[in-house]
């Protein structure tokens, strides 16, 4: 059956890596959902964040191939009940003078923030797992969306113990 | 010591006891041809650059050692794409040093730039653009370490001309360091009694012995556990000749164009002993009919292998070789007390049963004492003549199929074959490899079809430039075989774009034209004198052609996605099924997975 999957995949800190990862989702015919990308505490080691919907014997495989790539460095899976995972989103929402209360309200129940204002709009920004910021914008659709975007998903474990523990044999612990 | 990044890549190449490249000179790879001159290897000169990779392939088809070759930038790097995509699918450690436009230059649709890392991306093991010129051993140590450990594979390092021109200190001290490449060499104890555990229960086990026996040089740790326990062997076409098919126990080759008892052997199988094989579609059939009853074990290098195709009861990833002597000294152990009773599977009916099979279903040849020659008499004469010390290389189609099927192999790399990819006109560079890999006193045959050969018969100067005496055997049929094949039996004999008239070229002529002896043989009565006289010239290389009957096919032939249990062994039998039923749309060729898109050559 097919289930979401988040993964955390640690690599090398080289050009050309995220083509390599990319490149094998596409060519073995995986799909991505979202795909988020950055730097971790170590200068060598980016971090990302694939979101997948497959088969579990399909899972399997995937992990196998991302290990095969030479710069990859470790890969998790991240379970729904042990990690926390967000998404960024903002949002350019049509508000003239008479509604902008009514939507900054909606904004402060999801603890989202106003950061930018203007005569007929207001831009939102949101954080939250994607259920959450789906529902913002289904609140806020019916006084005209402008634009939006949204970033892939970022998780980390819940808990004390690090994914990169263990993974980096050139970091050292400095603290 | 100062030197310049190309004197580096030649000291690099050195410090890894590299003895041969295979190379073309080009714009962005001038700097490294200057210091090769005075460099303490050979370098063999080719004519196109597809054929230094497919002979770099077949030095290392034959040898085990890493095949080096080295060319220029864009339009050399990308006439590398063919053979790096063989040497990925059939596991060959091959070095691709390509020169790149300056570092300046890359972005700017330079002259003969070209993208080659992103290009051979998804068909090398690993690459790398090197963007110092300090970096330039390091790279090349690490590329030859990925190249040759764990699943053996192509690498490529691509060196911008101004890297190459920089100067540095040099430095091979460094360590390989690939903290995100460790290779599992050995195999799970647990895993190891559990595979013991299943094969001592077994009624009918075989073993499925694939390539990466060939790879790990595991050939005699196979001959020990089969030979030990009594388990029957199947040798995939990679691994033809890593278990000997003189031997009882040897069951010959599964899959499309299989024999038919090894075919039959995983059909009806317990227990398939996987080593190093990696369930292809050409073996399996219909994946879902595939050694229906059997249960697994999945000994593979590569982790990513086990459970892709077929579902696996005992994973052991590690290096074959490693792991088969991990179950070994279990076996001896048991020996020593005397009770090695207690890991041997009763396999005297089965064995009996898979012999019976092969005597009742041999593979047939219906040769006139006189006149038309058929070509799996020419293969099997060839054999004959040059014996079981040879090196036998083969192109892809029908002649590739014959070869293998036909000749006993007694040893590992006696056979070399483009498998995975189905490269048609890796013969000829490919035996100029391996002919550079093996040396003057090991004869290397290559036997190819007419159209494989015109793919690449230009490698024919270098091999008389560089006087490497390879046998260059031409199952000449004036048709692309194998395809003419599939149209005949699946397109109801409406033949498209197959006829390679049989004169054009004419052989003897360009025998001639690189001035080396070639000899035609068209007649039966004539295979005999012909071959003496071919076999008797070892100082230079030589051309046979055989013309022979056209309208050969090759059986056994399971057709494109049926179940491997309709194993065909006569085109009779396929028109008699198709005329008994209404068309049947599973008979046609169309999923993509099994049907060749360029099906091979005679």
């Amino acid at each position: 059956m097919e289930a979401r999957h988040t993964l955390s995949v640690l690599v090398e800190n080289k050009p050309g890596v995220l083509t390599r990862v990319a490149g094998m989702f596409a060519r073995r015919g995986y799909n991505i959902h979202s795909l988020a990308v950055g730097p971790t505490e170590d200068p060598n080691v980016s971090r990302l964040t694939i979101v997948i919907g497959t088969e579990a014997v399909q899972l399997e495989q995937i992990i196998k191939q991302l290990n095969k790539l030479v710069n990859v460095l470790k890969i998790v899976e991240l379970e729904p009940d042990g990690s926390v995972e967000r998404e960024m989103q903002l949002v350019k929402v049509s508000a003239d003078p008479s509604l902008r209360s009514q939507i900054i309200e909606i904004a402060d129940v999801f603890r989202a923030k106003i950061v930018d204002v203007d005569h007929d709009s207001l831009t939102i920004e949101a954080a939250g797992n994607p259920s959450k910021l789906e529902a913002l914008i289904d609140l806020l659709e019916p006084y005209g969306i402008r634009e939006m975007v949204r970033s892939g998903t970022i998780a980390l474990s819940r808990g004390t113990r690090s994914i990169t523990d263990g993974a980096r044999p050139r970091m050292r612990r400095v603290v | 010591m100062e030197i310049t990044g190309a004197q580096a890549v030649m000291k690099s190449l050195e410090a890894l006891g590299v003895d041969t490249v295979f190379g073309y000179p080009g714009g962005a790879i001038l700097p490294a041809y200057d210091p090769m001159i005075d460099a303490g290897f050979e370098h063999v000169l080719v004519r196109h650059e597809q054929g230094a990779i497919h002979m770099a392939e077949g030095y290392a088809h034959a040898t085990g050692r890493v095949g080096v070759c080295i060319v220029t930038s864009g339009p050399a790097a990308t006439n590398l794409v063919t053979g790096l995509t063989d040497a990925m699918m059939d596991s060959v450690p091959v070095l691709a040093i390509t020169g790149q436009v300056a570092t300046t230059a890359i972005g700017s649709d330079a002259f003969q730039e070209a993208d080659v890392t992103g290009i051979t991306m998804p068909i090398t093991k690993h690459n790398e653009l090197v963007h110092s010129v300090e970096r330039i051993p390091q790279a090349i140590k690490e590329a030859f370490h990925v190249a040759r450990s764990g699943r053996p594979g192509p690498v490529l390092v691509d060196l911008p001309k101004d890297v190459l021109n920089q100067t540095f200190t040099w430095d091979w001290d460094q360590q390989v360091d690939l903290p995100g490449y460790r290779p599992t060499v050995r195999g799970h104890g647990r895993m190891i009694r559990e595979a013991l555990d299943l094969i001592a229960g077994a009624k009918r086990p075989v073993i499925y012995a694939g390539g990466g026996l060939v790879r790990a040089d595991a050939g005699d740790e196979l001959y020990r556990l089969a030979t030990t326990l009594a388990l029957p062997v199947v040798t995939t076409l990679m691994a033809r000749g890593v278990f000997p098919d003189t031997h009882e126990l040897a069951v010959g080759m599964p899959g499309m164009h299989g024999h038919y008892a090894a075919v039959r052997a995983f059909q009806e199988s317990d227990l398939l002993v996987t080593l190093g094989a990696r369930f292809d579609d050409r073996v399996t059939g219909k994946l879902s009919d595939f050694a229906p009853d059997a249960q697994v074990i999945h000994v593979d290098v590569d982790p990513a292998e086990i459970g892709k195709n077929r579902a696996v009861d005992v994973p052991i990833v590690g290096d074959v070789k490693v792991v088969l002597g991990q179950l070994l000294d279990v076996i001896d152990e048991r020996a020593d007390k005397g009770d090695l009773d207690t890991l041997t599977p009763d396999t005297a009916d089965w064995r009996r049963h898979l012999a019976d099979l092969a005597e009742a279903h041999p593979l047939l040849v219906d040769q006139p004492d006189t006149g038309v020659l058929k070509p799996q008499t020419a293969i099997r004469a060839i054999h004959e003549r040059w014996g079981d010390d040879a090196v036998y290389v083969a192109g892809v189609g029908q002649h590739q199929m014959w070869a293998s099927q036909l000749i006993p192999y007694t040893r590992a790399r006696q056979w070399i074959n483009s498998g995975g990819l189905g490269t048609m006109g890796f013969a000829v560079p490919a035996a100029i490899g391996a002919k550079v890999g093996v040396g003057r006193d090991t004869p290397v045959v290559a036997i190819d079809g007419d159209g494989c050969f015109q793919m690449t018969f230009q490698e024919l100067a270098t091999a008389v430039q560089h006087d490497i005496p390879v046998v260059f055997c031409v199952v000449n049929n004036g048709f692309l075989g194998m395809v003419r094949q599939w149209q005949s039996l699946f397109y109801d004999d409406r033949l498209s774009q197959v006829a390679l008239p049989q004169d054009l070229p004419d052989l003897m002529k360009l025998a001639d034209a690189y001035g080396i002896p070639g000899f035609r043989v068209s007649a039966v009565e004539d295979l005999g004198a012909t071959l003496e006289k071919a076999h008797a010239i070892t100082d230079q290389p030589v051309l046979v052609e055989f013309r022979v009957d056209p309208d050969e096919m090759v059986f056994p032939m399971v057709p494109a996605g049926a179940s491997n249990d309709e194993l065909l062994e006569t085109a009779e039998e396929w028109y008699e099924r198709v005329a008994a039923q209404t068309p049947d749309p599973a008979a046609e060729p169309t999923e993509p997975t099994t049907s060749p898109a360029r099906g091979g050559d005679a």
